[in-house]
């Protein structure tokens, strides 16, 4: 045996850099930073209802100041890309076996797209 | 029939000898490869014509054996599964496999991936004893489907070498090791489920993976030790909530 094995250190803060798929990774990741800030602006929104109407109203005025629309703009397509990236792993997380053979894979992924248009739809016309 | 075509190829290799070196250094080659090559040929070629200290691992020269996995260009490759005409450049780096300690030259130290296969109990414990005079244990094809492609690891790390999850804490059990108890887990003969479930189910288990999905990526026979990796999450969770909120369901 051998007494004298080389390690190579790898960067605890670097190491994302060294490869496409783990930039692509830490995207998908950090994506979710968005999402948590949106759930900020909720907790405000809900602040604001409970001041009343007027406190309420003027909080859904201020979200449509160039602040506010580029926020939303911003969250939206990072909330896109991150649930995207999960979409597309979804056949490798719950394959689904029927007698014998598995269902493609682009089946379940465009289940998923299917379900996702349908509730934005049921959302999108429930408050109208 | 046409004559071969012929380029030649810088070949940096990633080089460490322990009795003499502190450090690994590059090593550059010049070899005239064959179109229909591979970088497993290239080295061949090195250690008979060129320089025959240099030391690798391959066996089968088949995709097979597992044995000749290391970086080519930074990525995790079979040796023997890297074609030369895939590296349009004239200069192509290997290196030993990242994220294992180098032994010398391209060979790397594989104890640490050894000791975490044997731990899952990567074998068939059967629900009950049978003799053999009670016949064999009958699979539907359908059974089989359902584990088949986890049958296809040959252990030849990469995936390991992928990992950036491994790299960082390398107590994490790691893809392959984890796919092949889940290939058991999913195999209708097999009744070993709860004595992996303590290993492959802990922190240093699946939820030490993150899934970043490079494992999946650069697997030779196309396992996919992630979606396994995710399975076993899905599947650990639903037992907690069934302890944990259906006390009464307990087996």
């Amino acid at each position: 045996m051998n007494s004298k094995p080389y390690v190579r250190e790898v960067s605890k803060t670097t190491w994302f850099l060294s490869h496409p798929r783990y930039k692509r990774y830490m995207a998908r990741e950090v994506t979710c930073i968005f999402i948590f800030a949106y759930t900020f602006l909720l907790i405000a929104a809900l602040g604001a209802l409970a001041n009343g109407q007027e406190a309420f109203d003027a909080f859904v005025l201020g979200l449509g100041g160039p602040l506010g629309v580029l926020f939303n703009v911003v969250v939206l397509i990072a909330t896109v890309y991150h649930s995207l990236s999960w979409f597309v792993v979804t056949p490798q997380a719950m394959p689904i076996q029927m007698g014998e053979e598995f269902v493609a894979g682009h089946i379940i992924v465009n289940a998923h797209y299917g379900a996702w248009a349908v509730v934005s739809l049921i959302i999108l016309f429930w408050g109208m | 029939m046409s004559e071969l075509q012929q380029r030649q190829i810088q070949l940096e290799v990633l080089r460490y000898n322990p009795e003499t070196d502190t450090a690994p250094r590059y090593q550059t080659y010049s070899v005239p490869c064959l179109e229909e090559w591979v970088v497993l040929d290239a080295l061949n070629y090195i250690k008979d014509h060129l320089d025959p200290t240099l030391s690798y691992r391959w066996s089968c020269h088949m995709a097979v054996c597992g044995s000749c996995g290391m970086m080519v260009n930074g990525e995790p490759k079979l040796a023997c599964k890297a074609f030369i005409h895939e590296y349009k450049e004239g200069q192509i780096k290997v290196e030993p496999m990242a994220n294992f300690p180098i032994e010398r030259d391209l060979v790397t130290s594989v104890e640490d991936f050894i000791t975490k296969l044997a731990s899952v109990k990567p074998y068939l414990i059967p629900k009950e004893d049978k003799p053999v005079s009670a016949g064999e244990f009958k699979q539907t094809p359908a059974e089989l489907k359902k584990f088949k492609q986890y049958t296809l690891c040959i252990n030849c790390m990469l995936c390991y070498a992928a990992c950036p999850q491994y790299a960082l804490v390398p107590e994490f059990l790691g893809p392959a090791a984890i796919s092949m108890a889940h290939r058991y887990n999913q195999d209708s003969r097999d009744g070993g489920r709860d004595q992996r479930q303590e290993v492959i189910a802990s922190d240093e288990g699946v939820w030490e993976c993150s899934f970043v999905g490079a494992c999946s990526e650069v697997c030779p026979k196309h396992v996919d030790p992630a979606g396994a990796l995710q399975q076993i999450k899905v599947a650990s969770t639903i037992d907690w909530y069934k302890e944990h909120l259906m006390p009464w369901m307990k087996k």
